[in-house]
């Protein structure tokens, strides 16, 4: 049998229902490996001290009566801009340290009612602000493949949970790339959900009109299941989507992808990137065709345009969302927002300013709406489209160190379908110098479940799933 | 030289309604214990989100309707920011280029109209409350306002003078009062106002305009009369000694003390506030159906003016027709209408009494206007006419009179009284029948 810090969801509930080990085994399990490897890897800031009487209770729930809810027993490890009511929440910033919630996120709250253990808050970005952890106040998190590198970000502790096997699923979010690019650095699988098809209800807000949650994870099966409990309408985010969800299970196990038309984005296979990470896309593309789809080169607009959309935007959006923290709440004054939050508040305040507004924020939302009409032509056609989620592997650490702009360009090839409000997997198709490569497979807003089909698809006709000997490179 | 001041009002009125604008809690927070309507949503913890109170926009769109305006069909919220203790997110949901409602009026007595430029829907702050805990000068927050719905009317700086900016707000609080969204009272800060001032000056050299001045936050009708009497005085003579005109970037804010009767400065042209007004992104834009506008028509009672104008048509004279209306005696209205097709009732007559307190509305309206309006003890040859004519039609009756069966005369005050509907005093009434048929 695999060890327990290996296995997916349905592994799990396989090994409850046969009595091969308990929840508590299991959480026990975790807790262990946290302990040994946390304060290497720094991936958790706070654990939740009920852990194991959580366990005790889902194994009771399973002697009981059975497996009845979708994450019974299941360990999570949570993004720490989550609300989680008895567990600190910073979002990594010092301007909230020892700040503890008064309500719970919806999502979290969804994977609890299903059952779910969170074991902990992982580390990020501070504030998400950033595409490397190295901006948390509370030190970056080291990439389990490599420690002399960036686990990506800001979602970086949750997908370094999975790749370090800290965690059995985790949660993560994403403003423009910071469940994909994290994933691919680490070599694990994420989900960035479609504009509205998840709440954004109790997670601090970094960009509010692209903010989602997602699920990050050792598959696409493990993501579509976490999806399928956390995302639908909330009654307190006025954003979600009344669409009801689909049945993402149902779109697992397709024999192959005839039918499929998918579109290699050409501007996406940069100039500067390295031939080894362009010919792995090139590889994936022979894959879906071997597979069954159609894969043909398509054209969009050049994703250097992405970068200055989403900084205005997001730079104004930050601006505002974090007026909140006015140094007279929460404990700390604004002295302790880290250097890349000032820079980010000073700019969207620059950029909403009388006289400024017009020429930056209004300009960069009709490019916005220039991208969503480009794709909506684009899925006219086909059902998603692949390019690489980052231009190379993980870089090392302190790579941010005077890059302001580091995050925007380790993002430029998710940026667009972030600004669009569209929906990806970022999933493995390879290494290079023995370092994750990961793959975008991108499909049209409320679209999950092509996307999910596509990349389950090519997941299992494919072995690049792999994980890091923590062992060996710590 | 001649000066015409230019006046124009931002009304803030707070929505009498269950919930606060954007959450659950209660929007009723008038003598409420501090802090105890709160959630995360309006205490603006990290991570809470806006969800607009679809009531609170109705009765945004049923003012912007009752004030003429055009409803514009596609809206939106917008954020603006400021940093102050009170304001819990660190900017204010509110609208800033598409309201709910925009170009609308008001018609002044005289026929003059103002316009009104928007009318939108916004939230309230919360409430600093300066006091002093174990001897130490504190300052304290209350954020159980925070929240509450309020709509913002804004006129175009039509009036001329105070008496008619104190016209238009007396005629929007009646309004607001009439489509029952708030009861607009002044006192519980329902209802608040925001003069804008300046005045053109027109001497031989030219055309000029003083600064314009905004005074803020007022809460009476007579506070709003004083402070704009006070600041048109005070611009001309400031012009006088000064010559400073108005500018692009010199308007300035000042406050009124209600004690001294003057208004003073609050905050001067290089404190001007740069919101950053941009869209709410926590909340999807509207789109205003005409079936919605249509529905919310319908659901606007007759506004004061009009009630006004219906009550001149039915007979009650203007002046009376004004204090029915503006005194909101809603009964007494009615009955005057209930009567308006009684042909033995004369409606100004009848107006006029109850306007005068002559009449009670609560009691039998007819019977108090008979008995004040009785014929026989003022007009005794009217009542004759009516006896005689009962007497001649009645032949045989008055032969059994006259034979000695004499309580037949109760027969005669019947029909004479019959009549008369009623109206004769029944005492002058049978004694002019005995003395008739005694005749």
């Amino acid at each position: 049998m695999k060890p327990l810090h290996e296995l997916t969801i349905s592994e799990v509930h396989e090994g409850y229902s046969n009595r091969d080990f308990t929840c508590v085994d299991l959480v026990q399990h975790f807790l262990n490996r946290i302990e040994k490897y946390n304060h290497k890897l720094n991936i958790y800031l706070a654990l939740n001290k009920k852990a194991l009487l959580e366990a005790a209770e889902a194994d009771k729930e399973i002697v009981e009566k059975g497996i009845t809810r979708p994450l019974l027993g299941i360990p999570f490890a949570v993004k720490d801009n989550f609300l989680t009511v008895g567990m600190e929440t910073t979002a990594s910033s010092s301007i909230l340290k020892s700040y503890h919630p008064q309500y719970e996120s919806t999502t979290t709250q969804r994977i609890l009612n299903a059952g779910a253990i969170i074991l902990g808050k992982t580390n990020m970005d501070s504030f998400a602000h950033g595409s490397s952890t190295e901006t948390s106040d509370f030190g970056p998190t080291l990439n389990p493949w490599d420690t002399g590198r960036l686990p990506g970000g800001s979602s970086g502790g949750s997908a370094a949970a999975i790749s370090a096997q800290l965690a059995t699923v985790a949660l993560g979010s994403e403003t423009a790339g910071s469940i994909r690019q994290p994933a691919a650095w680490c070599g694990v699988t994420g989900l960035k959900p479609s504009y509205g098809r998840a709440s954004r209800y109790g997670i601090i807000a970094m960009a509010s009109s692209t903010d989602q949650p997602g699920p990050i994870a050792r598959s696409v099966r493990d993501c579509a299941i976490v999806s399928e409990i956390i995302f639908g309408k909330d009654p307190y985010d006025a954003t979600t989507s009344p669409t009801p969800v689909d049945i993402y299970e149902s779109s697992l196990e397709k024999k192959d992808l005839k039918g499929i038309k998918i579109g290699l984005v050409k501007e996406y296979l940069l100039p500067s990137m390295r031939d080894d990470v362009k010919q792995l896309i090139l590889d994936a593309a022979e894959k879906f065709r071997s597979l069954g789809a159609t894969v043909e080169e398509v054209s969009l607009m050049n994703p250097k345009y992405a970068i200055g959309t989403y900084t205005v935007i997001s730079r104004s959006e930050i601006s505002s969302n974090l007026a909140r923290f006015d140094g007279i709440r929460y404990g700390h004054t604004r002295d302790a927002f880290c250097p890349e939050t000032k820079r980010r508040i000073l700019l969207g305040t620059y950029t909403l300013s009388a006289g400024y507004y017009d020429a930056f924020y209004k300009k960069a939302e009709a490019v916005r709406t220039k991208m969503i009409d480009q794709f909506g032509e684009l899925f006219k056609t086909y059902d998603a489209f692949i390019g690489a989620v980052s231009p190379g592997p993980a870089l090392p650490l302190g790579a941010t160190k005077n890059q302001p702009m580091f995050g925007e360009m380790e993002d430029i090839l998710v940026e667009q379908s972030s600004i669009a409000g569209l929906t990806g997997v970022g999933l493995p198709c390879g290494f290079v110098d023995g370092l994750p490569i990961g793959l975008q497979i991108t499909g049209a807003q409320l679209e999950e479940s092509k996307v999910i089909s596509i990349a389950d698809c090519y997941q299992r006709n494919t072995d690049f799933q792999k994980f890091p000997n923590i062992e060996k490179t710590i | 030289m001649k000066t015409t001041p230019l006046i124009g009002l931002e009304v803030h009125v707070e929505l009498e309604i269950k919930s606060k604008m954007f959450c659950g809690c209660p929007a009723d927070h008038f003598g409420k214990a501090p802090n105890t309507q709160t959630c995360p949503v309006c205490l603006g913890l990290p991570g809470a989100l806006p969800v607009p109170n679809k009531k609170a926009i109705e009765s945004c769109l049923k003012i912007g309707l009752a004030l003429n305006c055009s409803i514009n069909r596609l809206s939106k919220f917008d954020r603006k920011q400021y940093f102050y203790p009170d304001l819990a997110k660190g900017y204010q949901i509110s609208q800033y280029d598409q309201p709910f409602c925009s170009d609308g009026y008001v018609i002044l007595d005289s026929g003059k109209r103002i316009g009104i430029e928007r009318v939108h829907q916004e939230e309230d702050t919360g409430k600093l409350q300066h006091t002093a805990l174990n001897g130490e000068k504190v300052t304290l927050v209350d954020f159980n306002r925070c929240g509450v719905p309020l709509v913002e009317i804004v006129s175009r700086p039509d009036m001329s003078s105070s008496t008619e900016a104190k016209e238009y707000l007396k005629k929007i609080h009646e309004i607001i009062r009439a489509i029952k969204v708030s009861s607009a009272d002044m006192e519980k800060g329902q209802m608040r106002l925001e003069p804008t001032i300046n005045v053109m000056i027109e001497t031989e050299s030219g055309t000029h305009y003083t600064p314009m001045v905004e005074v803020k936050n007022i809460n009476s009708f007579n506070f709003a009369t004083q402070a704009i009497d006070f600041e048109i005085k005070r611009q001309i003579e400031e012009f006088e000694k000064t010559g400073i005109k108005k500018t692009a970037n010199n308007k300035t804010t000042r406050g009124y003390d209600s004690v001294k009767k003057i208004t003073f400065l609050q905050r001067s042209k290089e404190e001007a506030k740069d919101y950053r007004y941009f869209p709410e992104p926590d909340i999807p834009p509207f789109i205003i159906e005409d079936d919605l506008i249509e529905k919310l028509r319908l659901d606007i009672p007759l506004l004061p003016d009009q009630e006004v104008a219906v009550l001149e048509k039915i007979g009650v004279n203007q002046k009376d027709a004004k204090i029915l209306v503006s005194s909101e005696n809603k009964v007494a209205i009615e009955r005057i209408k209930g009567l308006a097709n009684n042909s033995n009732v004369n409606i100004q007559k009848l107006s006029s009494l109850i306007v005068n307190g002559k009449i009670d509305v609560n009691r039998d309206v007819l019977a108090q206007y008979n008995t004040h309006t009785k014929i026989g003890t003022t007009d005794r040859g009217e009542l004759e006419k009516i006896i005689n004519k009962v007497i001649e039609e009645n032949p045989q009756v008055v032969a059994e009179y006259k034979k000695g069966k004499t309580n037949v005369a109760g027969f005669f005050v019947g029909q004479a009284m019959k009549a008369t509907s009623g109206t004769a005093d029944p005492k002058t009434l049978s004694d002019l029948v005995v003395e008739l048929l005694n005749k």
